[in-house]
């Protein structure tokens, strides 16, 4: 953020609010003086260090000095503005790298019926239209240990209706097979490198996606401080910022893995996500609670008996977090269920696509 | 050259294909039968010899003899064998008919051994086996950098509980929170006399189980009554009622306020304590 302020700043000096025009225009030419004052002796080019510095610090100071003035020239404007009752100048609003994203043809707007009658077709309807009860598989790769275990553990907590079966020496082909036989409706394995979970494939089933994932970052329970333990209530799920096409398609495999009716009593929320392409996953309790004044809500009996009398309040809510904490990223996601050699990709992750850091497929 | 002339230079003086290890002197030479530095399976100072060479999993049978000893070009005959084990005996047993016993046993010998490792090799290569795919470091550390920008921009706690909120004021979670809606006052200042005799029906059975369990708490409880019933002047059945009423949900508030709190350990039975008031918000309701 504040490297976004920073390079703010000289934009803001080349185009300035309409309404100061001349103040700016002068303000600009003070500036530039400066800058061939500057240019003339670079900090750099002086060999002193005392010298040096000197100068670098007075640049610093004057810096800083010409950002404050600004800043209060900013906030006079608005002041003047609201006493006379006028439009006050628009907010600068930062840019960040979410709002300077490249553009990309597929993000979906809410009014695409292209999009809607593809999620009808796809192969999570069924899960998604309560046709069918979600069930899932947790499985690992052929070595698990360290922290798998525990993981998969906790893993099973968040996700309702999950049954773990080891993995034996069995190929993933067949393991497909025996979950399809077994009304399966996906599959998760849990892919540990060295000790350590690194990666997830999720295969929707019987004819559902292949998605995998890069997993990182993992946190344990045990490792969260303050955490709270889940109950074994249905969860409901936050799937935020799965824009594009492809974006939707993995928020609805996600989604297809958690029942659809959840049990709001719980109080437990599980959320996907999604930041500049890497999914957050955090699984929280939470509470509601109308907050007026310290004291009143405290005691949530009395403050029911006095919200009578002060009708002025406000709906917080407050999280507690438990279960793991993880980053996927997505790497593959492919057509049909789990065949390297044969299988059809829907999307490949490919090193030339980290070029531009404005650049994100979900 | 004679045999031996050409063994004992092999022997005495330099071979390239030899290859002295501590286990013993061994051959080099593809078409050694037996792959040992000696005499007998020595393939350059044998002008009489025969071996079984792979060629992309064919076998062939390579025999060399002294009448072309001059012919480098036509030195080895080679003959294909059969796939099947049993077949490509009978061939060997055909070629080398009239040829020395130990080089015949020696040579099929070699076939046992090179059909076994053709069936294993086939095995092995049906088998599904994980690929090791490197990582470059370069593009972890990139990702973790960017990860952790993101995670930053994403805000987490921040958007999780506007989600909620969202949803709340949507009415996702029907009646179960009527705590914050505006309506809720409306409709406590309704129903306010109906929800203390609904309170009095479902505690009532309570206060019974009290009485029967435990004999001096309910004298206490009687002494009790004395004070209230001196404030309020009702009569004793309804007093005790009401004594009992502000009780429960008290516990069962400050729970609640444990429930949300971060150090929480009898979650279950909290839980379930909490059901039962959120049960009893929805009569109200």
């Amino acid at each position: 953020m504040a490297k976004e302020k920073k390079r703010k700043q000289p934009a803001s000096d080349a185009a300035p609010p309409q309404g100061d025009e001349g103040e700016g225009r002068r303000e600009r030419k003070g500036k530039k003086a400066k800058k061939d004052k500057a240019d003339a002796i670079l900090p750099s080019q002086i060999k002193n260090k005392d010298k040096r510095s000197e100068l670098h610090s007075k640049i610093k100071r004057e810096k800083k000095a010409e950002k404050r003035k600004l800043a209060r020239e900013r906030s006079q404007a608005i002041r003047r503005a609201e006493e006379l009752g006028e439009q006050p100048p628009e907010r600068q609003v930062p840019r960040t790298i979410e709002n300077t994203r490249e553009p990309d043809e597929t993000v979906c707007r809410p009014d695409d019926q292209e999009l809607f009658a593809g999620n009808d077709a796809d192969e999570f309807n069924d899960v998604l239209k309560q046709h069918m009860i979600p069930k899932v598989l947790i499985t690992t790769c052929r070595f698990n240990s360290g922290r798998g275990p525990a993981f998969i553990e906790e893993l099973m907590q968040v996700i309702p209706n999950s049954h773990y079966v080891k993995r034996g020496t069995y190929e993933l082909k067949k393991i497909v097979e025996y979950a399809k036989n077994r009304d399966f409706t996906s599959l998760i394995v849990v892919h540990t490198n060295r000790r350590e979970p690194d990666a997830l494939l999720i295969i929707g089933l019987p004819d559902g996606p292949t998605a995998h994932f890069k997993l990182s970052k993992l946190v344990l329970r045990k490792d969260i401080k303050n955490h709270g333990n889940p109950t074994s209530h249905k969860p409901e799920l936050v799937l935020n910022n799965f824009t594009t096409r492809l974006g939707h398609r993995v928020g609805r495999m996600i989604q297809s893995l958690f029942p659809q009716d959840p049990n709001f009593r719980g109080r437990r929320v599980v959320t996907f996500h999604n930041q500049r392409d890497y999914i957050f996953f955090r699984h929280h309790r939470y509470i509601f609670e109308t907050k007026e004044s310290k004291v009143a809500s405290k005691d949530k009996k009395a403050k029911t008996s006095e919200s009578k009398s002060q009708p002025e309040k406000q709906v917080i809510c407050r999280l507690q977090e438990c279960g793991p904490r993880f980053t996927l990223k997505l790497l593959t996601l492919q057509h049909g269920t789990f065949d390297t050699k044969s299988g059809e990709y829907e999307w490949v992750h490919k090193p030339d696509m980290d070029t531009s850091r404005r650049r994100f497929f979900l | 050259m004679s045999d031996d002339v050409i063994w004992h230079c092999i022997r005495h003086n330099h071979c390239s294909f030899m290859a002295k290890i501590t286990t013993g002197i061994f051959c080099r030479n593809p078409y050694n039968a037996t792959g040992i530095c000696n005499r007998s399976s020595c393939p350059l100072a044998n002008s009489r010899y025969a071996t079984i060479r792979d060629h992309d999993g064919i076998f062939y049978l390579y025999m060399k003899t002294a009448e072309r000893a001059h012919l480098p070009n036509k030195l080895w005959e080679r003959v294909k064998l059969p796939r099947n084990y049993e077949k490509a005996m009978d061939v060997i047993n055909k070629h080398l008919e009239f040829w020395p016993k130990l080089l015949v046993h020696k040579i099929k010998q070699r076939l046992t051994k090179m059909t076994q490792y053709r069936i294993r090799m086939k095995k092995l290569q049906l088998k599904v086996r994980e690929k090791v795919m490197t990582m470059p470091r370069k593009q972890t550390q990139r990702d973790l950098r960017r990860l952790e920008k993101a995670e930053k921009a994403a805000q987490l706690e921040k958007n999780i509980e506007s989600e909620l909120k969202e949803r709340l004021k949507k009415g996702v979670y029907g009646d179960i929170y009527n705590v914050p809606f505006k309506e809720f006052d409306e409709v406590l200042d309704m129903e306010r006399d109906e929800v203390v005799l609904e309170e009095e029906d479902e505690e009532e059975g309570e206060v019974e189980y009290v009485e029967g369990d435990d004999m001096e708490e309910m004298d206490h409880m009687d002494d009790m009554e004395d004070f209230e019933g001196l404030s309020d002047g009702g009569t004793d059945e309804d007093d005790h009622l009401d004594d009992q009423v502000p009780k429960k949900p008290k516990g069962s508030g400050s729970n609640l306020k444990q429930n949300a709190g971060e150090r929480s350990r009898k979650v279950m039975t909290e839980v379930e304590q909490d059901e039962e008031t959120n049960t009893r918000q929805m009569t109200r309701m």
